[in-house]
């Protein structure tokens, strides 16, 4: 199994090697599409990628926690998350090759 | 926002490539994310979150419909974590 971890270096790589454009554009490119996911999620709309999956936010009502050392509760405020629900075709994908199945 | 609609805001923005490379570069981002959860590996991006594949143990599941036990096999499943950074600008959203 490949655990070494990948970044936004080896994303531009990757795009470098398949269209062929100058590295410093590739990293430009790779930005650019975080970039926009990112400002799309601020203007709190989902962002729908076929084949990937779909980042949503959903917002969270305050709920009791519990703090695992010690076992005390804490209240755990409201909050809007970031939620990635992978498509069907990636949990496939995914599931395949590590069970290997 | 929908893959073709980000293609779209990349091409306007670069008017120097044809949308069909836009198209391309965006592909290859997202299918070497996929490709490298196969791998068993992970992908961190900092500043929005970090892709990882998780382990689900086996289970007994319940089929909600007769109320039958069902065994539901160990999985593996693609998760994301989101950045600090990027948790709470997502949280300041709400005001």
């Amino acid at each position: 199994m490949n655990t070494s971890t990948v970044t936004r270096a080896d994303l531009t790589d990757a795009v470098y090697r398949e269209l062929g454009l100058s590295r410093t554009e590739s990293a430009h490119l790779v930005e650019s599409i975080i970039e926009h996911i990112i400002s799309a999620l601020l203007r709190e709309e989902n962002v729908k990628i076929a084949g990937f999956g779909t980042f949503m936010l959903r917002d969270k009502s305050e709920r009791i926690g519990r703090n695992p050392k010690t076992g005390n509760e804490v209240p755990i405020t409201s909050r809007r998350v970031l939620v990635f629900k992978p498509s069907l075709v990636l949990k496939d994908r995914v599931n395949t090759a590590l069970t290997g199945e | 926002m929908l893959k073709s609609e980000l293609i779209d805001q990349m091409a306007e923005e670069n008017p120097h490539l044809s949308r069909n490379d836009m198209e391309r570069v965006v592909v290859t981002f997202f299918e070497t994310i996929s490709q490298t959860l196969e791998s068993g590996a992970r992908v961190e991006l900092r500043g929005f979150g970090a892709f990882s594949p998780r382990y689900r143990k086996p289970r007994i599941g319940r089929n909600p419909r007769t109320g039958g036990t069902v065994h539901v096999p160990e999985k593996y499943v693609p998760f994301f974590r989101t950045g600090k950074d990027l948790r709470d600008r997502i949280n300041a959203t709400r005001d």
